[in-house]
């Protein structure tokens, strides 16, 4: 084997290559990398080569300048400004130049490749053949985006907002009225751009109009608003398709922020997706500590309000509010095939991602420790859910059973189906005509032969829908109630595909 | 990161550069306060001040905060907010 230092007279090919006293080469490097320390004696013999011949070699290192001493054309490249102008991938890569422009590259060490480039035979003799490289520093986490923000040209079309150079950001986010009061994650350009990297969709396109003042929509925006919300790239898919989902004309969107009831958007979401992203499906479902389920039911209510401008006191009259304005948002639990999912039931596939939206005012439980046959658990359930608003109340309510995980196994042992449990409240949900409350809850949506006959038996969900869905934790005979107001034809849950 | 450049998450309807407030288009009928931050003869001139308007029959409350060094405490802030429309502050000597 013979020492680097002894190739002396290595063979240089000009045929079909090109003249080495015109080329320049570029070599990018980082000390923290086995290969590229393997490759720095092949370096010094390509310089040694072609210095004679009018030829150069620069040495871009990107960690320790020290790495590249002794070398004639040493450059510091910590900024990384040469490897994300050279879109460097793996380390080394060697660049063959011509006239300023890049001809060819080699990644990592492969001898056959490198005497190709530099058409000097016998590189790196004594070497092994081939060696992987390692990762650039322009690949780690959150480079790639500062690095287009400093270098490129991100696309993005949205506004820059300059906060003072002492001022806090997240104060800044508050004072310009971007916030539901909760701090904000502040938008930075990098922190979008790697939001956008969780979608496939350009940041322009338009998603729709934003009630309630009508405006586009776009990828952008949405993407904005799940940085201040919390969410991670991933969430995007959900995200967009529950913003598309809240602009859905069933869903009655304006309606649904402007009125006077407490109602907010409430999202569910099924099939594998909410499991890849991490939603939580069971204990504490509807409460705290869930980052894709905060985020993303927080991102919907920012972007309502800071694209659509609906906030409280102004377009938003709601006399309570609550709680689930923040954020409402969880996932259907699938894992008990006894039970078709909410998705499956409206005709989707199994494997499909879905995301519901439907309006709720927060949560009512309804406690069973006793019932263990699914009638008596049903007559439970009854009178709860009839007592939503008022128990004479049947225009213009709606809601969703989520039944939990000990109730279920109640209708489970029955062998009950969730449309025998709907079926059957149906049947207990009938409430004779005297017992309604007149007003625009009652009597006003009756027919005339309807209010004739006192024993005339009116659905609680005379115009609304009513579902039965899984969710909650394990233990518990608990179920919940997610009621508002809502009706066909007016708000109404809509579902959509993620795509 | 640099974290004092931010993408606007809104509509874009309301101007970057945010506006002061808009000065009432009159002071009539309104609770004026008159901030002395306790520099050097800022009373003498926030007296005035106080006469004048007093004389034209507004309603002036006084405020003094410890030391012209020393921000305002959050209370006095508080209670000047709460007790008037509009605030006169003596800045300089």
């Amino acid at each position: 084997m013979r020492a680097m230092t002894q190739v002396a007279v290595p063979h240089i090919e000009t045929s079909g290559k090109p003249a080495l006293s015109a080329a320049t080469f570029l070599a990018i490097v980082k000390q923290d990398c086995p290969t590229c320390v393997f490759v720095m004696p092949v370096l010094r013999q390509i310089e040694e080569l072609i210095a004679p011949l009018g030829g150069t070699l620069e040495v871009h290192v990107q960690d320790d300048m020290g790495f590249a001493a002794g070398f004639s054309h040493a450059r510091d490249d910590t900024a990384l400004a040469t490897s994300y102008r050279y879109n460097i991938e793996a380390l080394p890569t060697l660049i063959r130049l011509k006239d300023g422009q890049e001809e060819a590259r080699a990644v990592g060490w492969r001898r056959s490749e490198w005497e190709a480039i530099t058409g000097i035979s016998e590189l790196g003799e004594g070497l092994p053949a081939y060696r992987p490289g390692c990762g650039s520093k322009t690949t780690e986490p959150g480079m790639p985006a500062r690095l287009k923000v400093k270098y490129g040209n991100t696309g993005l079309a949205s506004r820059r907002i300059e906060v003072p150079a002492l001022a806090d950001p997240v104060e800044a986010c508050y004072e310009r009225g971007w916030t539901d009061g909760l701090p904000v994650v502040p938008p930075t350009e990098e922190r979008v751009l790697e939001m956008l990297d969780g979608t496939t969709r350009s940041p322009r396109e338009v998603i729709g109009m934003m009630p309630p003042n009508l405006v586009p929509c776009t990828v952008e925006k949405v993407a904005i608003n799940a940085v201040m919300a919390g969410c991670r790239p991933e969430y995007m898919p959900v995200v967009l398709t529950a913003v598309e989902a809240a602009l859905m004309p069933a869903f009655g969107l304006h309606g649904v922020l402007a009125t006077t009831n407490a109602c907010t958007p409430v999202i569910m979401v099924n099939g594998p997706i909410a499991r890849t992203i991490g939603m939580n499906a069971k204990g504490n479902v509807f409460g705290q500590g869930n980052r894709a389920n905060a985020a993303i039911g927080r991102t919907l209510q920012l972007v309502v309000r800071n694209v659509g401008g609906g906030r409280p006191g102004e377009i938003d009259r709601s006399v309570f509010g609550s709680p689930a304005k923040y954020s409402f948002c969880f996932a259907e639990d699938e894992d008990d095939p006894r039970w078709d999912s909410y998705a499956v039931s409206l005709g989707y596939s199994p494997k499909a991602s879905t995301v519901t939206i439907f309006p709720g005012d927060g949560i009512t439980q309804t406690i069973d420790h006793v019932s263990r046959r699914p009638e008596d658990l049903c007559r439970s359930y009854a009178g709860c859910i009839r007592a939503i608003y008022n128990t004479g109340h049947v225009i213009g309510v709606q809601a969703f059973l989520a039944v939990g995980r000990e109730h279920a196994i109640v209708f489970y042992e029955a062998g009950w189906s969730k449309e025998q449990v709907k079926q059957e409240l149906d049947g207990l949900l009938k409430i004779p005509v005297r017992e309604l409350v007149p007003g625009r809850a009652g009597l006003s949506g009756l027919t005339a032969e309807e209010k004739a006959d006192p024993d005339h038996l009116i659905p609680k969900f005379k115009n609304g829908t009513f579902n039965v869905i899984r969710a909650g934790g394990n233990a518990g005979k608990y179920s919940a109630i997610i009621s508002s107001i809502g009706g066909r034809g007016s708000i109404e849950p809509a579902t959509r595909e993620i795509r | 990161m640099p974290d004092n450049i931010l993408l606007d998450p809104t509509a874009e309807t309301a101007p970057a550069i945010q506006s002061r407030l808009a000065r009432p288009p009159s002071i009539s009928g309104k609770t004026i306060g008159l901030f002395d931050i306790a520099k050097m003869r800022g009373d003498e001139f926030l007296d005035r001040l106080g006469e004048l308007l007093t004389a034209r029959g507004h309603m002036v409350k006084r405020y003094r905060k410890k030391h012209f060094t020393h921000l305002a405490p959050v209370e006095l802030k508080q209670q000047i907010k709460s007790e008037c429309d509009l605030v006169i502050e003596g800045l300089a000597d």
